[in-house]
C-alpha cells in the first residue's frame, strides 16, 4: 500500500510538473458545437470552418503558435478573465454589457440576425407577430438578448448551443429561433431545414454592437498585435480569399 | 464580493426553487410508487416480470443520468416531425414543454434505485412474519397489504431521506434540457452578469438549506413511525 | 459514420478522470477515514464538515466551483509566492474535481468497514505483540477490504457516471463527444442509444470485476453475522 501510495504521488507530482510547463502559445477558446459555416468539429476531431481559417490566417499574420481549446460556450468569458485561455474566436459580438468584464479587437465580420419559423407560420420580424409564441435563442448571446428587449410577449426559450434550438425547431416544440443569419444557412440547407425559412431580418444596433470581435482580457498586449494582423490579412487578400468559397458578400459588413 | 444582482434576480431565483422542489417531490413520490412493483416482482414474480424488472434496474442504474435526459428529450423529439397528426393531439402541451421529460427521467431513476433497494427490503423481512400470515388465513394480497409491504417500507425508512438528498442533487440536470430550476437560474444570472463565484455560492448555500429541510423532516417522521425491529 | 474515432478518445478519456479520481478520491477516503476515527475533535469536525459539505451540494456545482474557483485560488497562491501561474489542463482539473468529491463518499464508505472490523481480531494482533504498522498490515486491511468492497464498487459506478457531468464545463469526454456528433449529423437518437450502450458496457464488466474481486477477498473468511 505504501509502495502502491508513493507511485500515485510520484506520478501526480509529474503530471502538474508537465501541465506546468509555461507555453508561448496564444491558447484561443472555442465551444466544438457545430456553428456552421464558421465552426464545426469534424468527425475525426479537427476543428474547420470560415472562422477557424481566420484564426489560423490571424494567428501567421502575428507570427505566433496558436491552440484551439475547447470550452464550453457559457465558460469562454470566465476561462478568459480565469487565465485558462487568451483570446475566444467563437463568433462573440462586441456589446458594451461583455465590454464591462473583457476586451475586444476590431471587429473582423458582421451579419445580421434573423428569425427563421416554419414556411406555413405568419411570424416576421415584427414583434407583435410572435405574441403568445416559443421563440428559442442561444443562451447569453445578442439573440437572446434582442428576444427579451423586443419580443417580451413570447415565451423564451434559452438553449445551451445553436444546433439544440434548431433541432427543438424541427420538432416543433418551439415557433421561431432567432440566430444569425450565416449560422442559419446550413441549417435551412439541410433535410431538417426544409421545414423553415428566414422571416425577416432583425436590427438593433445597440444590442447586436458592431460585428464580431476577438474576446481579449482587459489590458491584454494581444489587442494590438491582433488588430494589426486583421488589418494585415485584409490590405493583402488573405481575408477575401478565405471568404470567397463560403460567402458570396463582404461578411466584413459596412 | 459583489451581490448587487440579488434583488434584480429575486422573482427568477423564488421561482426555480420552487420548480427544484417540485421535480423532486414528483420524482420522488411517482419513483417510490414505482419502485414498489419492481421491487416486489424481483422478489416473487414470474419470470415474465422479474426478468424485465431486473434489466430495468440495471439499464438505469448503468447509464449516465443525463444521458437518459438527453435521450428522453432530443431523441424522442427527433421523431416528432415524423408522426403526423401528434401536434394536435390532446398530449402535445406535454411533449413539447421540457418539465415533463425532467419529470420521467427523474422518475425512472428514482424507480431503478429504490426498486433495487425495495427489492433487498422485501427479501429480509423474517418469512416468520409471512408464515404466520398465511398461517392465519391471509389471502396473498392481504399478506402484501397489511405485513410484507410496510414491513419492507419500515426497513427502507431511514434509506429514504438519503434517497431525496441525492434526487435534489440530480436536479440540476434539467437545466440542460431548459427547465430553469434553481441551478439553471444561477446560470442565467452567471451568463449575464459575467460574475462566477456569488451566483454559484448562493445556490449551493440554497441546496444545503434543502438538505437540511429533508434531513430534519425525516427525523421528525422517523420518530413518528414505530421503528423496525429483527 | 465516422464518428467512431471521436467516440473511442471520448470513452478514453471518460476512463482516464474515472480512474484517476477513484483513485484520488480512495486515498482522500483512507487519510479521512483514519482521521475521523484517530483524529482529534478539531480534525474530525473539519472532516466532518468537509463530508457534510460535498454530500449536501449537488456535483455539478461542486465541479463549477472547484473548476473556475480551484484554478483561480492555485494561480494566485503560486503568483504570491513568486511562481509563475500554470495552466492546468482540463484533465487533470476534471480529476481533482471528481476525486475530492468521490474522497467524501469514500472517507465513509472506509470508517464504516474500518470501525466494522471485529474488535477481537484487533485485541489478538496487539497480545501477539504486533507493532502498530504489522498490525494495520496484517489484519486490517486484510478484514477491511471485503468489508468496504460492496460500498467501494457503488462509488466506482458513480464515478464514472458523473465524469457524464464534465460534459457541461465542456470536457469533451464521452458524453460531450456523444451530444457535438448528434448535434452535427442530427442522428440524435442513434448517438445517445449508442452513448447508453457503452456506459452499460463499463457498467457491467465493472460489476464482475468486483464479484471477482469479492469472491477472492472473501476466501477464508467467516461469515461476520450477515
Amino acid at each position: 500500500m505504501k509502495k502502491l501510495k508513493s507511485v500515485l504521488l510520484g506520478s501526480a507530482a509529474s503530471l502538474v510538473l508537465v501541465a506546468g510547463v509555461s507555453q508561448a502559445e496564444i491558447r484561443i477558446g472555442i465551444d466544438p458545437a457545430p456553428y456552421l459555416p464558421f465552426s464545426a468539429e469534424s468527425a475525426s476531431g479537427q476543428l474547420e470552418g470560415w472562422e477557424i481559417q481566420i484564426a489560423d490566417a490571424i494567428c501567421a499574420a502575428m507570427n505566433e503558435d496558436c491552440v484551439w481549446v475547447k470550452t464550453a460556450w457559457d465558460g469562454l468569458i470566465p476561462a478568459l478573465t480565469s487565465n485558462k485561455i487568451d483570446a475566444i474566436i467563437n463568433s462573440m459580438s462586441i456589446t458594451e454589457e461583455r465590454m464591462k468584464t473583457i476586451d475586444f479587437s476590431n471587429k473582423y465580420y458582421n451579419t445580421p440576425a434573423v428569425i427563421v419559423a416554419p414556411k406555413d407560420s405568419n411570424i416576421s420580424a415584427d414583434a407583435a407577430s410572435t405574441d403568445g409564441m416559443y421563440i428559442g435563442v442561444q443562451v447569453a448571446t445578442t439573440h437572446a438578448n434582442y428576444v427579451e428587449a423586443h419580443m417580451g410577449s413570447a415565451t423564451i426559450k434559452s438553449y445551451q448551443n445553436f444546433d439544440e434550438h434548431n433541432q427543438d425547431l424541427f420538432s416543433g416544440r418551439i415557433d421561431a429561433v432567432v440566430g444569425d443569419s450565416m449560422a442559419m444557412q446550413p441549417f435551412l440547407e439541410s433535410t431538417e431545414g426544409q421545414c423553415c425559412e428566414i422571416k425577416g431580418d432583425l436590427h438593433d444596433v445597440a444590442i447586436f454592437g458592431p460585428g464580431v470581435g476577438v474576446g481579449l482580457r482587459k489590458g491584454s498586449d494581444l489587442k494590438a498585435k491582433i488588430n494589426a494582423a486583421i488589418d494585415q490579412i485584409r490590405a493583402d487578400g488573405t481575408f477575401d480569399r478565405i471568404s470567397k468559397p463560403f460567402f458570396n458578400f463582404d461578411i466584413y459588413g459596412g | 464580493m459583489e451581490w448587487y444582482w440579488l434583488g434584480e434576480y429575486a422573482p427568477k431565483l423564488l421561482s426555480g426553487t420552487w420548480l427544484t422542489i417540485q421535480l423532486l417531490v414528483m420524482a420522488v413520490f411517482f419513483g417510490m410508487l414505482l419502485a414498489i412493483p419492481i421491487g416486489l416482482a424481483q422478489v416473487t414474480g414470474p419470470k415474465i416480470f422479474s426478468l424485465p424488472a431486473r434489466a430495468f434496474c440495471t439499464t438505469f442504474r448503468g447509464t449516465p443520468l443525463l444521458i437518459q435526459l438527453w435521450l428522453l428529450y432530443y431523441g424522442l423529439g427527433s421523431l416528432f416531425p415524423y408522426m403526423d397528426g401528434i401536434r394536435s393531439s390532446f398530449i402535445w402541451p406535454y411533449l413539447r414543454d421540457a418539465f415533463p421529460y425532467a419529470i420521467v427521467a427523474f422518475t425512472l431513476s428514482v424507480a431503478a434505485y429504490e426498486g433495487e433497494i425495495m427489492r433487498g427490503a422485501f427479501k429480509n423481512v423474517p418469512k416468520g412474519e409471512l408464515e404466520a400470515g398465511i398461517a392465519s388465513g391471509m389471502s396473498r394480497f392481504q399478506l402484501l397489504r397489511r405485513i410484507w409491504l410496510p414491513r419492507a417500507l419500515q426497513n427502507v425508512m431511514p434509506t429514504l431521506a438519503g434517497e431525496m438528498v441525492l434526487t435534489l442533487k440530480a436536479t440540476p440536470l434539467a437545466a440542460t434540457i431548459t427547465v430553469y430550476e434553481i441551478f439553471g437560474v444561477g446560470t442565467i444570472i452567471r451568463q449575464e452578469t459575467y460574475r462566477i463565484y456569488e451566483p454559484l455560492l448562493l445556490i449551493a448555500g440554497v441546496y444545503i438549506c434543502l438538505t437540511g429541510v429533508i434531513v430534519v423532516l425525516f427525523h421528525w417522521l422517523e420518530n413518528r413511525v414505530p421503528k423496525a425491529s429483527g | 459514420m465516422g464518428w467512431g474515432d471521436n467516440l473511442f478518445y471520448g470513452l478514453l478519456a471518460t476512463l482516464e478522470i474515472a480512474i484517476g479520481a477513484y483513485l484520488l478520491g480512495t486515498s482522500i477516503g483512507f487519510a479521512g477515514a483514519l482521521g475521523k476515527i484517530n483524529g482529534g475533535p478539531v480534525t474530525r469536525f473539519c472532516l466532518g464538515t468537509y463530508t457534510t459539505l460535498v454530500r449536501a451540494v449537488p456535483e455539478l456545482v461542486l465541479i463549477l466551483l472547484l473548476y473556475y474557483a480551484g484554478t483561480a485560488l492555485v494561480n494566485e497562491v503560486l503568483m504570491s509566492l513568486g511562481y509563475r501561474p500554470i495552466d492546468i489542463s482540463g484533465l487533470i482539473a476534471g480529476i481533482v474535481v471528481l476525486g475530492v468529491v468521490q474522497g467524501a463518499y469514500s472517507t465513509e464508505v472506509i470508517r464504516g468497514a474500518l470501525q466494522a472490523i471485529p474488535k477481537g481480531q484487533l485485541e489478538a494482533g496487539r497480545a501477539f505483540g504486533m507493532s502498530r504498522w504489522t498490525l494495520f498490515r496484517r489484519i486490517t486491511i486484510p478484514a477491511m477490504i471485503p468489508l468496504a468492497l460492496p460500498g467501494m464498487s457503488n462509488l466506482w459506478l458513480i464515478v464514472t457516471k458523473d465524469t457524464a457531468l464534465l460534459a457541461v464545463v465542456g470536457f469533451q469526454e464521452l458524453t460531450l463527444t456523444t451530444r457535438v456528433a448528434a448535434g452535427t449529423t442530427r442522428y440524435y437518437l442513434e448517438f445517445f442509444l449508442i452513448a447508453a450502450a457503452i456506459y452499460l458496457s463499463v457498467t457491467l464488466i465493472s460489476n464482475l470485476c468486483f464479484k471477482w474481486l469479492e469472491r477472492r477477498s472473501s476466501r477464508g473468511m467467516t461469515s461476520l453475522g450477515h
